[in-house]
Formats: structure tokens, C-alpha cells, sequence
């Protein structure tokens, strides 16, 4: 599939755009303030909302201390992250952290985020590691920073570092208190230019250590969110607010058929219309720009476009998608990545099983189909470009970005603002892309912001699961076997910002050297099962690029999938046991007693405890003796690790026999992620997870027919509302850790293991209400409803 | 083009547009508004809300030329210099994750309060139920529904 069409026509696109009409006269002219890269002078005030500053933007050079932390005349600092924060409050922790070690007040920093040209390229979120990993490099920076202040004020008292005390950024001697200098005079408004080392930037270091976890004071504390108040009083500035002189609106044409080709524009059918500047193609690519926001909506929709259709049927519709990846062939794995884990002889020890039990289940395509639709704002004033976008990674924005548009990246800096939530490769990677391109292309500011059509159709999808379990137990009721084959339509899987498969590119004809089959691991769980197999291969589906069903990172990404199949899957072959869904978990946990260096087993074994004491659970084979009422009750576990967290979910169900709707009035989670730095935003983060869970078990699914999406919207792609949220939410902090109180213990990552459960600790307890066993996501009430009526029930 | 004359936030207005412009256009990029945000531009998701003489009403579909009365946007809340209770609840809560949506949370509730002061979780989770919050903040947003109702309350006790 590389190739595609003539490059040199996309190269005389893309190269088009020198000379580009200048703002900094309009600039200087008007008075405004024209900010340079003086990390000294601005502490963090309104920073992106300042006009485009003379490029080029070298990188910030993470060995220096200098680049991540500034202490300012009045004593205040700044902090520089290289990261994003999706709402999870990773910027409030991130500042607690760093002014602990720094022993600052909380509210004498300030954070700066995810600024290519301000902050070091710690690669923006993903993987839930903004606190596990880069605020640990936040908290040695602090640490260090503090280190060199002390060295200056004992070189300043003539006294010993052993005699200097610090409190919130004074300094003091032990044995003279009435001698103090504060951190301002000793280094405000001036460099430390102090070097420090590190292979690369997660292990970047100073000399001084962090402190233990003891001598902690602010990590642990439900500080307040610094950015809520802004976001309740309208004063906050997200990357949809810029508005930049000379900016002009832009809206894209989309195929309205998967792989079709543009066959013609008649330019004529909006060229009269109010505010209309250009219409732009290339490929199978259409924007139209005009001067405002609603005259760009109506051209894009008033265009007149004629397409063709593919040849051959894009993808199967939805109803047949998993008949179509258990049939097909699944794709080579390629370099032997995400070969079949095997231990033991599961063959044989399925053949000499007992009770064998087998299940298919099946996961659709889900999208993230974020509450504002993509958009982004691209200046290319002065030969540079300035793209104001949420995209959770602005530093392989900023290079993707530069590598498309054939700039070199230190022309193009990236000014991340914060948007509507971030969970993995949304269409935000996309929406820079095209802004970006069209600025170039036009020589003035142009936003580009996506319908809710074209969001919910095109942006990246998790990607649909088929899987296959076989299990067996002895005579015993133990796990003895257990056979998993996954299949995953995820053959052409699309990375973050990359230059050929931004939506953009596609369209315009690019193609990577090859598409990227992404796998999947088996189910994360540390249950000792000796004889086991895990198997996920990718199935391509007929159209590979310039499809709405494009596949990348969702949340947790294929955690849900394949935990709801796994997790469900140990619920069957407990009842298959005539054994408490709990007790046969713990029993699986307990086989074994080895653990690794994190004590996984021992916190796996802790959080199950944990949630179904919190729960009340009273242990019983399911599922419970069907009710006789409309409404059907009934309880369900899953467990999970995801990293280095681990997480039980427990979901209390309501099952209406006449509707086949199911509510989830009541969930417990028992969550062991280590160390906890902000224990009510690790509550609000969690109670996230599990919402965003029941969503997607109980309504959502990129719907298509055999030749386009047609879930398009709220009413088409159903989504959780308040109607439907839990009346009551019980969290566990556990800290299952066999030594609690180390000093050096560490925070584990939040961002999304407790997603990883939920679906099949809800299914789980549908089949406890009604003995009915839910295989298909989502649990939609006509399905369900057909299923009772199957049982009878 | 043509001129509409509009009261936001307690300030008149006039803009020089197509009549047709949904209002939202107009608050956020001819008067520089940063509460209502464009969510679906379908008047299914709620993220564009603003009250119109106190009604919640979606500005992603109303044309400007039919805009009457008093506009609110989420900057107009605060009464004299003080954020309204339910703002207040909202930081109290610690509510919102990413907050694209909570303008329209936060309007529809001091609307819903403001016609029912004491409403029963399941009035709060109707009345609330047309808004969506994709970050599923929707527990604390009932949370703090509730605790706005009882602050109102309380005041009106010490009057």
C-alpha cells in the first residue's frame, strides 16, 4: 500500500509558501507585546495568548536547570513541564510535588505546560505516567534547585549547610534565625546555570536526592485545582479562545463515502457568498476558508462536490463486523512482535480437563468523540509557524508538523492550551495538521475547527476486538488451562502526529512505507494459570487508508477489550466451579507466591479484598436466584493491573426485565497506585474512569454501514448522561505495599487502569441478576432485552 | 449584513452580521465571550448554553436576529463582584476534569435552582440529564447541585 499518488504534485503544494505575508508589522504597529523565548520574564501570565514571537525555537536543553525551574525577583517560581494536562489535575500534582522538595508554598508557583519552545520535551501525556515518571524528574530538579540555594546562602552567611534551615523559600541559620534571606535574593530574576545529567530526559538529575516520603508536607494534601476557578468563571483561556489579528476561519469537506474519490469542485457554487476567501484541495483532501466562523460552516456545506465510489465495499457493516474478523485471515505478525505466549502444554492439559468451557466475545470500535471537536489555530507569520492546539503531544506535533510541511522543526513551535479531554490519539493530531497546511497555504492565521458529524465519523477509533477463550478446570473446580485468541481490527494502526497518517495526509495521497499492524498482549492479571496460550493477530479490513475507521490509542488503549473478555471469562469458569467470583479470584491470585519488585501479587491480592469488604460482598456462586420483580439486581467483580497500578471494580447492576435496560446504581473500586499526591483529584480522576467505563459497556459503538459511519452525532452515538451515573461511588486508596511506610515509596500511574475493569465487572453482574451472559459490547437494551427473552427470563 | 442590537451581560451591543449567525458566533468572536464553547452546533450536547431572561437556551442554533431580552453567559453570572453559589459549589466540589462542558453544567443548574431551590436528586438528574460532560463528571456535578441548593437556601434563611 506505500506509494500512493505522484509525490511531486504534494510537494508543490507543500512547498509553496515562501515569502508568507508578515504580522510583525501589524504587530508593532498596534502596541502589542511581542514575547520572546525569556524564560526569566514571563512567569507564566497569559502566555499563550501573546502573539507569535520571532522564531527560530530551539529546544529548551533539558541538562540545564535553568529549563525546567526559574525563581523570580519576588521569590515566586515557575515551573516548566513538558507535559499536558487532560483534566486529571497532573499540573496541580506535578506543582505540589516540585514545591515540596523546593519548600515553597503551593501558591508562590506556577506551572507552564507543554510549550515546545518553554518547556523540555518530556513527549506530552500518555501512558499515565505524568506523575509516576515525570514528576519524579520534576521532584529531583526541585530537589536540586533547593540543593544550589542552600550553597548559595551558606556561601552568603559564611556558615555551614548543616546550620541552614528552609521554610516556604527562606532561608535561615539554625543557630542565628535572625539572619534570613529569601530564595528571591539570593537567585530571583538571574540564572542558577547549574548543569545536570542524564542519559535522557527521564533520568535527568542533579546532585541532591528527594527527600522521603515522610518528610513530605503538600504531597498528600487535596490542594485545590489551580485551574478551576478560571474554568467556573469564564476567565479561562483554551486553545478554541485564541483569536489572533487577520485570522480567518476554515472548515473541511469530508468523502461522504469511505475511500471515495473527489472527482470535481465547483468553486463558483460559494464564490459568491459572504466572507468567501478560497476553497483548497488537494487529493481527496477540501477546506473551505472564509473571513468568519459561520460563513465557513455554510460554504463547506453549500460546496458543491461530486465523489466516486470505491470499487469494493470499504469495510463489512457493523452487524457483521465479528463474523468478518473470525473468518478472514488474520494478517502475519510482523518481526515476530506479538507472537503467541505460551506456558505449559495448554492443549494437552485442555484435552485432560475436567470441565472445559468455552466463550466468544466480542468489543466494536469505539471512538473518543471529545464533548468540542477538534480544532486548532495555526500562524505563519515570519517565515514560522505557531500552531495553538490541545493536542496532548505538542512535541511530535511540532516535528510531525515540521516534517509535513517540509519546515525544519525549529521554525515551527507548538503552543499546547488546554481543550476538551485528551485520552490517546484524537483527532486534535489531525486538526494541526490541516491548520497548519492552510496557513501556510493561505499566508494568515487560519483556525480550523471539526463538525460533530466529522468528529464522531472520522477521529481515531480503539479498535474492535473478536476473542476467543477456552478454559479448564479439574475436578478440583481449578484453573488448570486456559487458551486466549484474540482478534483485532487494527491493521493499519495510526501513531501520534506522524506525517503520513494524519487524516490530512492520507486524503492527500501520502501512505507510510508500510501500515502498522498493531497487537495486543494477553489480559493483565496475576493469576497463576500453568498452562495457558495468548494469541492477538490483526485483521485488515478491505479499505486501509482514508477510512473512518482508523485505528489508534482510546484510553487504556485495548485494556477494556480484552479485560472485559478475560475478566468476564473468569467470572464464567468460577460459576463453572460453583465458586464466589471473588474466592476464585483470590484463589488464582494466591497459587503463586512469587511477586516482582513491586509487589504486584500482594497489591493485586489487596485491592480484591479491599473492594469486596467495602462492597459488603457475601460470597455465592452467580448467579443469585432470579428475581421476580421488573427490576433485576445483582453484583460483579473484575480486576486489573494496568503498569504498575492495580485495581478491583466492583458494579452493582439494576436490570429492567421489560426493557432490557441496565443502570448502574452503585460502584465500588479498591485502587492501589502507590504513593498518592492529590487524594481528591485521584478521587475525581477515578470516578472518571469508572463513568467513562459504564459509557462505553453500556452505549457506545461506532456504527457503519457498508460504506460509511453512521453514528454521527449524540442522538446516532449515544453517550452516558446524568440519568445513568451511579448514585453512589465508594473508592478504596488501598497501599498494599508489604513495607507501607518506605520512604521511597513511589506514585504509580492514574490516568486509566480503573478504566481497564469496568465493562466486565458490569456484564458480570448483569449475569448475576439474570443468569444471562452478555458477549458483546455494548450492553444496548435491545440486545439485552433478546437475550432475557432467549433464557425465558 | 445587517445590524442586530443585543444585551449581554448586562451591556448592549450591536453587531453588524448575516442575521442567520447563531448567537454563539456572535458572543464568542464579536464579543470576545469565552463561556459558551461549540459542541455539537445540533443543540444536543449543551456545552454552547447561555440564558436568554434566565432560560437555558443553546446558542449553537439560535440565530442572532431572534435573540430577546437578556443575555447571561457564564461570565455574567457572579452578582457583584461574588461568584454565584452554584460557582462557588463548583470549585468547592472540585467538579470539573477537562471543563470544555461545564459552562453549559454550571448555567443549567443556577437555571434549575433558580425555578426549583429545592430539587430531589432525581429533579437534579432530569433537569441536569440534557447536558453532557464527556469527562463523566456528572457524580460531582450532582454533588454539587446539592450543595449549591442548601448555600441558596441558607442565605435566603439569613435574610
Amino acid at each position: 500500500m506505500s506509494g500512493g499518488r505522484d509525490m511531486s504534485a504534494i510537494d508543490r503544494a507543500l512547498g509553496r509558501w515562501e515569502g508568507t505575508a508578515s504580522r510583525r508589522d501589524f504587530l508593532k504597529s498596534s502596541g502589542l507585546f511581542v514575547f520572546g523565548l525569556s524564560a526569566l520574564g514571563a512567569a507564566g501570565e497569559g502566555l499563550a495568548a501573546q502573539p507569535a514571537a520571532d522564531g527560530p525555537y530551539p529546544d529548551p536543553d533539558f541538562l540545564q536547570l535553568d529549563s525546567w525551574l526559574v525563581v523570580h525577583p519576588d521569590g515566586s517560581a515557575t515551573f516548566y513541564v513538558g507535559k499536558t494536562d487532560g483534566g486529571q489535575g497532573t499540573g496541580t500534582a506535578t506543582r505540589q510535588m516540585m514545591c515540596d522538595e523546593l519548600d515553597l508554598a503551593f501558591d508562590r508557583a506556577t506551572v507552564v505546560m507543554g510549550r515546545t519552545d518553554l518547556t523540555v520535551d518530556q513527549g506530552g501525556s500518555g501512558g499515565s505516567d505524568a506523575i509516576e515518571r515525570d514528576a519524579m524528574v520534576g521532584r529531583r530538579i526541585a530537589a536540586e534547585a533547593r540543593r544550589v540555594l542552600l550553597e548559595m546562602a551558606s556561601e552568603r552567611f559564611g556558615a555551614p549547610v548543616e546550620d541552614l534551615r528552609v521554610s516556604e523559600g527562606v532561608i535561615s541559620r539554625a543557630s542565628d534565625p535572625s539572619q534570613t534571606v529569601t530564595y528571591g535574593e539570593l537567585v530571583g530574576g538571574r540564572r542558577f546555570d547549574v548543569a545536570l545529567t542524564g542519559a535522557n530526559i527521564n533520568q535527568t538529575a542533579g546532585v541532591a536526592s528527594i527527600k522521603p516520603v515522610q518528610d513530605l508536607k503538600l504531597v498528600g494534601q487535596s490542594i485545590p485545582r489551580y485551574d478551576i476557578p478560571a474554568k467556573v468563571d469564564g476567565s479561562f483561556e483554551w486553545a478554541v479562545d485564541v483569536n489572533l489579528p487577520g485570522m480567518v476561519h476554515a472548515r473541511n469537506v469530508r468523502p461522504p463515502f469511505a475511500g471515495a474519490t473527489l472527482t470535481g469542485v465547483d468553486e463558483s457554487s460559494v464564490s459568491g457568498m459572504p466572507g468567501f476567501l478560497r476553497v483548497v484541495r488537494e487529493g481527496n483532501y477540501v477546506a473551505v476558508v472564509c473571513e468568519r466562523e459561520e460563513q465557513a460552516i455554510e460554504a463547506a456545506e453549500g460546496l458543491a462536490v461530486t465523489w466516486e465510489k470505491p470499487a469494493t465495499a470499504p469495510f463489512p457493516a457493523s452487524d457483521d463486523l465479528f463474523d468478518y474478523l473470525r473468518s478472514a485471515e488474520p494478517e502475519p505478525n510482523p518481526g515476530g512482535r506479538w507472537a503467541a505466549e505460551v506456558e505449559g502444554d495448554p492443549d494437552a492439559a485442555l484435552a485432560g480437563a475436567a470441565t472445559v468451557v468455552e466463550a466468544a466475545y466480542d468489543v466494536p470500535f469505539q471512538g473518543h468523540t471529545a464533548i468540542g471537536p477538534a480544532h486548532a489555530l495555526a500562524d505563519p507569520s515570519d517565515g514560522q509557524m505557531t500552531i495553538y492546539t490541545n493536542d496532548m503531544k505538542p512535541y511530535s506535533h511540532r516535528t510531525g508538523i515540521a516534517e509535513f510541511l517540509g519546515m525544519p522543526p525549529e521554525r515551527v513551535r507548538v503552543i499546547w492550551m488546554e481543550g476538551p479531554q485528551l485520552y490517546g490519539r484524537t483527532a486534535a493530531d489531525d486538526a494541526g495538521f490541516e491548520a497548519a497546511y492552510l496557513a501556510k497555504e493561505l499566508g494568515r492565521p487560519v483556525r480550523v475547527q471539526w463538525m460533530r458529524h466529522e468528529e464522531t465519523a472520522w477521529d481515531t477509533k480503539g479498535p474492535a476486538f473478536a476473542i476467543d477463550l477456552r478454559g479448564g478446570l479439574d475436578a478440583d473446580g481449578s484453573l488448570v488451562a486456559m487458551d486466549y485468541q484474540g482478534r483485532i481490527a487494527n491493521y493499519a494502526h495510526v501513531g501520534y502526529n506522524q506525517a503520513r497518517t494524519v487524516l490530512i495526509a492520507q486524503l492527500m495521497g501520502l501512505r507510510p512505507e508500510r501500515p502498522a499492524p498493531g497487537g495486543a498482549g494477553g489480559p493483565d492479571a496475576m493469576y497463576h494459570v500453568p498452562h495457558r496460550r495468548e494469541e492477538t493477530r490483526a485483521v485488515r479490513l478491505p479499505l486501509v487508508f482514508e477510512t473512518p475507521l482508523r485505528t489508534g490509542n482510546l484510553r487504556d488503549p485495548n485494556g477494556p477489550q480484552i479485560t472485559f473478555a478475560a475478566e468476564s471469562f473468569i467470572d464464567e469458569l468460577a460459576a463453572a466451579a460453583d465458586a464466589d467470583p471473588v474466592e476464585f479470584r483470590l484463589r488464582l491470585l494466591r497459587r503463586a507466591s512469587d511477586d516482582d519488585e513491586i509487589f504486584r501479587r500482594a497489591r493485586s491480592i489487596a485491592v480484591v479484598e479491599a473492594a469486596a469488604k467495602a462492597y459488603g460482598w457475601d460470597a455465592r456462586p452467580s448467579p443469585a436466584r432470579v428475581g421476580s420483580g421488573r427490576l433485576l439486581t445483582g453484583r460483579g467483580i473484575a480486576y486489573a493491573y494496568r503498569a504498575r497500578t492495580t485495581v478491583a471494580v466492583i458494579a452493582e447492576v439494576e436490570v429492567d426485565r421489560e426493557t432490557g435496560q441496565v443502570r448502574v446504581p452503585r460502584m465500588v473500586c479498591a485502587h492501589d497506585c502507590g504513593l498518592v499526591i492529590n487524594p481528591d483529584g485521584l478521587e475525581n480522576t477515578i470516578q472518571g474512569n469508572l463513568l467513562h467505563g459504564i459509557s462505553r459497556t453500556l452505549f457506545e459503538e461506532v456504527r457503519f454501514d457498508g460504506e460509511k459511519v453512521t453514528s454521527v452525532d449524540w442522538r446516532t452515538h449515544p453517550t452516558l448522561t446524568h440519568r445513568d451515573a451511579p448514585e453512589r461511588i465508594d473508592i478504596v486508596v488501598v497501599n498494599g505495599d508489604p513495607n507501607p511506610d518506605r520512604p521511597d515509596l513511589k506514585p504509580y500511574g492514574a490516568g486509566e487502569p480503573s478504566h481497564k475493569p469496568v465493562p466486565a465487572a458490569i456484564a458480570n453482574a448483569v449475569h448475576d441478576a439474570t443468569g444471562v451472559r452478555m458477549r458483546r459490547l455494548p450492553l444496548r437494551p435491545e440486545r439485552v432485552l433478546a437475550e432475557l427473552q432467549a433464557a425465558g427470563i | 449584513m445587517q445590524e442586530t442590537t443585543l444585551t449581554v451581560n448586562g451591556k448592549t451591543h450591536t453587531v453588524d452580521v448575516d442575521p442567520a449567525t447563531p448567537l454563539l458566533y456572535v458572543l464568542r468572536n464579536d464579543l470576545g465571550l469565552r463561556g459558551p464553547r461549540f459542541g455539537c452546533g445540533l443543540a444536543q450536547c449543551g456545552t454552547c448554553t447561555v440564558l436568554m431572561d434566565g432560560r437555558p437556551i443553546r446558542s449553537c442554533i439560535l440565530p442572532v436576529s431572534r435573540t430577546r431580552g437578556e443575555i447571561t453567559t457564564l461570565e455574567g453570572l457572579p452578582e457583584d463582584g461574588k461568584l454565584h453559589p452554584v460557582q462557588q459549589a463548583w470549585i468547592d466540589e472540585q467538579v470539573p476534569q477537562c471543563g470544555f462542558c461545564q459552562n453549559g453544567q454550571i448555567l443549567t443548574a443556577a437555571a434549575l435552582l433558580d425555578t426549583n431551590p429545592n430539587p430531589s436528586d432525581d429533579e437534579i438528574r432530569r433537569g441536569m440529564n440534557p447536558i453532557l460532560c464527556r469527562c463523566m463528571t456528572y457524580f460531582r456535578i450532582q454533588s454539587a447541585v446539592k450543595r449549591a441548593a442548601a448555600a441558596m437556601a441558607e442565605t435566603e434563611a439569613d435574610r
